[in-house]
């Protein structure tokens, strides 16, 4: 897929997340926008998938492990094909297997069921070990946030993922610099995130997490690199593509209205025209 | 009981996981540097290549583990009973229990029998912990004979099963021909009609012991062995209670949410009898040598063997 196709996704991407965010009425749309680049290009360019058979077994995995972004996975399995783009209006409802958090039960395509911050890279970190002690060739991708990394357990995975030279599994860290309380850098600061990983034995590679050209030649060194596994610190911009949502916190973790669904979804289309 | 043979559960799981090792290719252990203690080493010696050493680090081990099974292998998890049910709650819960993962945790190290380290050490509450996940298997086996039938039947077993284990070395009781392990299903070791012990783990051998010497003063206690605390054989223990009207429970766990607990939810539905339960009485370990700990707290021969004849 080249770079227009690519950036033409993502769009529908986010309209996908706009969407479910808003009939959900709850959810977390900042994070989900700030990485759907990073969703589509794992799951149209860099990932060997195939959505009419979601568990085959030498497929590459992907663990959310920042959970609470599921709108962004969701819509990015969807517009693959893995479910009907429709059914996101269903997230969070009663009944509806698009969980607030991922699924793996009951949601085609989710490798791991996650959300509690920290679990995932370790999860993810046992499906690398596995591939190596087995001898199976499928990589591993973990999508973490930057204010996800403060939990004790992504360096705990961290530690071992380095130590035993998992060169098929890579980290990225959605660095859009905003949690809950606040921004990162003040809450309690993970800085420098790429000197972290460094130390505990990741080849290191800085992008901007919203453009297609750096991300495809860091997934293309990621694949290069032997001995060691990949971080990629993506610094993208959180609620990218909704005006209104951009580098505000608050909306972390909250729905549009009727209104602002509106306002969203025009951003959204004018930005969709222009491509 | 000098002449009977002894041996600690967490040396029948390392030779268990050594044997399932060695029929089955899918097998990968974990540990947490603890592999002298809890006894996988020999399985680390033998299969170097599945084993991980996660180092010190449980709450990460648990979710390796959980990666691991979703490629369709079957990791048993290894660490003290504190750390494992203890400390990796939540992960166990979410990344375990949540996606029904094929993960057999293996906790050595249960209970007051951990001895001189004390009570920081001493897990008196991981039945209680991992009984409330909703598909866990809880399972806490009485001898070298059964903990490593527990291990093989962990392995058949499609989804998540909590293996308790002690440090303790405890006699062998249930070498015999016709002994059969199905995972869910007490065992019926001694036949009485005066009053029920249901018991599990460690304190099993010692309520034997304690129904002959009730025997003795006319007292005729059934015995149960429970090694399976959930799902729990309900159908066994309501019948039970039904033919002899009172029931005792014992074990090496606090006595809030542990076989006790187990064993008063289904009574108290299905067949209301008084219950005594012998355990951890709320209340903290310490440091001493295990047999004696085991006397102090009341799960010895003598202790149970007065509590029951007490109650009855």
């Amino acid at each position: 897929m080249d770079k227009s196709a690519l950036m033409k996704t993502a769009n529908e991407v986010r309209k996908g997340i706009v969407t479910a965010v808003y009939n959900a009425k709850s959810g977390h749309p900042g994070g989900s926008l700030s990485a759907a680049d990073i969703y589509t290009y794992l799951y149209f360019e860099e990932m060997n998938i195939d959505p009419k058979d979601p568990q085959k077994a030498d497929r590459d995995r992907f663990v959310l492990s920042k959970g609470h972004t599921a709108p962004g996975l969701y819509s990015v399995l969807a517009n693959r094909g893995y479910f009907p783009v429709e059914d996101l209006k269903t997230l969070r409802h009663t009944g509806s297997y698009l969980q607030g958090h991922p699924d793996m039960k009951h949601i085609p395509g989710v490798d791991m069921s996650s959300g509690s911050l920290g679990q995932g890279i370790s999860a993810a970190v046992g499906m690398a070990a596995s591939a190596k002690i087995f001898n199976e060739d499928f990589r591993v991708y973990a999508l973490l946030g930057d204010g996800e990394i403060q939990e004790g357990q992504v360096w705990e995975a961290a530690m071992l993922a380095g130590h035993r030279k998992l060169d098929n599994l890579v980290v990225i860290v959605d660095n859009n610099n905003l949690q809950i309380d606040g921004p990162v850098s003040e809450v309690n600061s993970p800085y420098p995130i790429d000197k972290k990983f460094e130390a505990f034995n990741f080849h290191v590679i800085n992008i901007d997490g919203n453009d297609f050209d750096q991300i495809d030649a860091a997934f293309k060194e990621a694949r290069t690199v032997k001995g060691q596994p990949t971080a990629i610190v993506a610094k993208t911009l959180k609620g990218k593509g909704v005006s209104f949502m951009e580098n505000q916190v608050g909306w972390h973790g909250s729905a549009p209205n009727d209104e602002q669904y509106a306002t969203a979804m025009a951003d959204l289309e004018k930005v969709g025209e222009a491509l | 009981m000098t002449d009977v043979k002894k041996i600690a559960t967490r040396e029948s799981y390392g030779n268990a996981l050594a044997d399932l090792g060695a029929k089955y290719d899918d097998v990968v252990v974990l540990d947490a540097d603890l592999a002298a203690a809890t006894k996988t080493g020999v399985f680390k010696k033998a299969f170097p290549e599945r084993h991980i050493d996660c180092g010190i680090a449980e709450c990460n081990m648990i979710g390796v583990a959980a990666g691991i099974a979703t490629t369709g292998k079957v990791p048993f998890a290894s660490s003290f009973a504190m750390f494992a049910a203890g400390r990796a709650f939540e992960q166990v819960r979410n990344s375990v229990g949540y996606p029904k993962l094929n993960v057999k945790i293996g906790a050595t190290h249960a209970g007051i029998s951990v001895g001189e380290d004390g009570a920081t050490h001493q897990c008196n509450e991981d039945i209680a912990l991992m009984r409330t996940i909703p598909g866990m298997v809880v399972v806490s086996p009485s001898d070298d004979v059964e903990a490593k039938a527990a291990v093989e039947a962990a392995y058949h077993h499609v989804g998540p099963v909590y293996l308790r284990f002690g440090r303790l070395a405890v006699p062998v009781i249930n070498d015999r021909p016709d002994y059969k392990f199905e995972l869910g299903k007490g065992v019926v070791l001694r036949e009485g009609k005066d009053v029920t012990i249901i018991a599990t783990g460690l304190p099993v051998a010692n309520c034997l012991e304690a129904a002959k010497k009730l025997a003795a003063d006319g007292i005729d206690a059934k015995v149960i062995n429970i090694h399976t605390i959930k799902p729990l054989d309900e159908e066994l223990v309501v019948a039970a209670a039904k033919e002899t009207g009172k029931v005792v429970t014992v074990e090496e766990h606090s006595v809030i949410g542990g076989l006790g607990s187990s064993v008063c939810d289904v009574l108290s539905e299905q067949a209301p009898t008084k219950v005594l339960k012998i355990g951890i009485n709320d209340t903290y370990g310490e440091s001493g040598p295990a047999t004696e700990l085991v006397k102090k707290y009341g799960l010895d021969a003598d202790s149970i063997y007065e509590k029951v004849k007490k109650f009855c």
